[in-house]
């Protein structure tokens, strides 16, 4: 194990200056979560219409992975369909169980977090943002995303 | 003042020989859980390779002998903290099924509407959250003595708190989060005057410092033996006797009867009753060589030992630019530390510590009312223990740096 693995320069460039780490206005969405073991805590706002993502923002305290990962994950799945972001979130969800192999034209930045999956207690802190994610696609598809939806 | 040779002590533990990757383990949390000497391994393994059988019911030489070791250890863990009746100590789990046992067997016997129990802001979750289900159950009222910035009980509104109505105090006697020593003796007076009991959560106490429970005239005090060198699932719970005979007990079984008829049953003696099942009697077996061991160094020079690795290790936090939640004081704290080093998240502080060896924790600690108390999701906590040096602090100090170079930006 080698901390490089974990600690890469662009991980901790999204933890110093997280991407879309603001309260969105109007959001279709509200979901949040927390990480009973560390106490990290997030909240994933969404606009989600028409099938589509238009934009995600994020606010929480947390370490480096849970909020480089979530910061990543607003840049990755905006302008993607309900069904691409899902897909999105369940091959980083392999990824971090060792069983995707990252395509990095799609994964971008994240593809950076791999190296968590040598840090299995860490693993959790990566996937803790899309957990939040999964549950306002999941009301999307529900409400058709046009109602306002909060889950906590 | 008795002192101890460190390295000898080392010797005696296995696990402190091991390495992390390439670098020596260095075990700093001890608040968590303990590390076993050789001796208490071979009590535990000697008891399956040669004693083993259940206690209280063979009638035959394994079954004695059972029996006697368990009992023994019994007899010792009353001694160790001052109980002169080996019936006055029930055998548990540990801290959490100790304080669950009194918050049940007393709590929900004895609760009414209208009655307090007081606790305080900075107790574990298993010293809360019973005592939420308790007065829930009963309707009763839990009340909290809160913490002074510098991580003290805040006793300046004691007299509205500690009143006619309060039925039970239940107060930590050395904090797991915050290493702070509370001030037992003034607190147990003062519940007295008004009618209250006291229970006292001494799963960091009783490993650190010597206790003598009749002296402070705690009427409940709980145990864990895992964090004082035993197996886990050792541990226990001490009560007078007469409230051992009041309570009811949480759990229905074996040996825990005298009779069994169609619609009831009685009770076996105390602390009998309350033994339901077979109990972790190896366990138990190798708490007693845990006693023995900690004896032998004696508690005064483990106090000693603690108070001057704790005193170097604030002194050199403080030097790193760590910021210390709790009393700043050796004198007014175990050596449990929580600390925030910079703005490195603790989580990641722990990984990058695990990177040199060191082992701290991260996290809540189970005390979640202390960290919203103080504004953090989370501290990094460094715990000291008989086998500790100078060297670890280095060591952890030292390995901070490591998380600087990766997190100045």
């Amino acid at each position: 194990m080698a901390l490089d693995d974990i600690y890469k320069e662009v991980i901790l460039d999204h933890y110093k200056s997280p991407r879309n780490k603001r309260e969105l206005a109007g959001a279709t969405f509200t979901c949040s979560a927390n990480n009973p073991l560390c106490g990290d805590e997030i909240t994933v706002f969404a606009n989600i219409a028409d099938g589509t993502v238009a934009e995600v923002t994020f606010q929480g305290a947390g370490c480096s992975i849970s909020q480089s990962s979530a910061s990543m994950m607003t840049e990755a799945v905006a302008g993607k369909s309900v069904e691409g972001a899902k897909r999105m979130t369940a091959d980083f969800r392999g990824m971090m169980a060792g069983e995707v192999e990252p395509d990095e034209d799609v994964f971008g930045d994240l593809v950076a977090l791999k190296g968590v999956v040598k840090y299995p207690i860490r693993i959790k802190c990566a996937v803790l943002a899309w957990d939040v994610l999964q549950d306002a696609l999941d009301g999307a598809g529900e409400a058709s995303g046009v109602q306002p939806h909060t889950v906590s | 003042m008795a002192t101890f040779d460190v390295q000898t002590v080392r010797s005696d533990f296995p696990i402190l020989s091991r390495t992390v990757g390439d670098r020596p383990l260095v075990y700093l949390d001890n608040a968590a859980t303990s590390q076993r000497p050789n001796q208490v391994i071979e009590a535990e393994a000697d008891f399956y390779r040669h004693h083993n059988a259940n206690a209280h019911r063979g009638l035959y030489m394994l079954g004695e002998e059972a029996t006697e070791l368990f009992e023994g250890a019994r007899a010792k863990l009353a001694a160790f903290v001052g109980a002169s009746t080996a019936e006055s100590i029930v055998f548990t789990r540990g801290t959490t099924e100790s304080m669950n046992l009194i918050a049940y067997g007393w709590g929900r016997k004895f609760l009414q509407p209208g009655d307090e129990v007081l606790i305080t802001e900075m107790e574990h979750h298993s010293n809360i959250v019973p005592w939420q289900m308790a007065t829930q159950a009963t309707g009763a009222t839990l009340r909290y003595i809160p913490l002074t910035d510098d991580g003290l009980l805040d006793l300046s509104d004691l007299d509205s708190l500690l009143t006619q109505r309060t039925k039970l105090l239940s107060v930590t006697g050395m904090s797991n989060a915050l290493g702070t020593i509370t001030p037992l003796a003034m607190l147990i007076q003062a519940a007295h005057a008004v009618g209250a009991l006291v229970a006292v959560d001494g799963a960091q106490m009783v490993p650190h410092m010597a206790v003598d429970v009749e002296a402070l005239d705690a009427d409940f005090l709980a145990i864990s033996g895992h964090k004082m060198l035993g197996p886990t699932a050792s541990g226990g719970l001490y009560a007078k006797p007469e409230l051992l005979e009041a309570m009811d007990p949480m759990f229905g079984g074996g040996e825990m009867i005298r009779e069994v008829f169609h619609d009831h049953a009685t009770w076996n003696t105390v602390p009998y009753k309350f033994e339901a099942g077979t109990m972790q009697i190896a366990q138990q077996v190798g708490l007693g060589a845990a006693i023995d061991y900690l004896n032998a160094l004696g508690m005064d020079a483990v106090r000693a030992h603690e108070l001057d690795i704790t005193a170097y290790a604030l002194d050199r936090l403080l030097g790193a630019g760590a910021r210390i939640f709790g009393p700043l004081s050796a004198e007014a704290r175990g050596g449990a530390i929580s600390f925030w080093f910079k703005e490195v998240h603790p989580h990641d502080l722990a990984t990058i510590l695990n990177e040199e060896g060191v082992a701290i924790r991260a996290g809540h600690h189970c005390a979640q009312l202390v960290m919203r108390r103080y504004g953090v999701p989370a501290t990094a906590r460094a715990s000291f223990y008989i086998y500790n040096t100078k060297e670890e602090v280095d060591a952890l100090v030292d390995a901070l740096a490591r998380a600087d170079g990766i997190f100045t930006f």
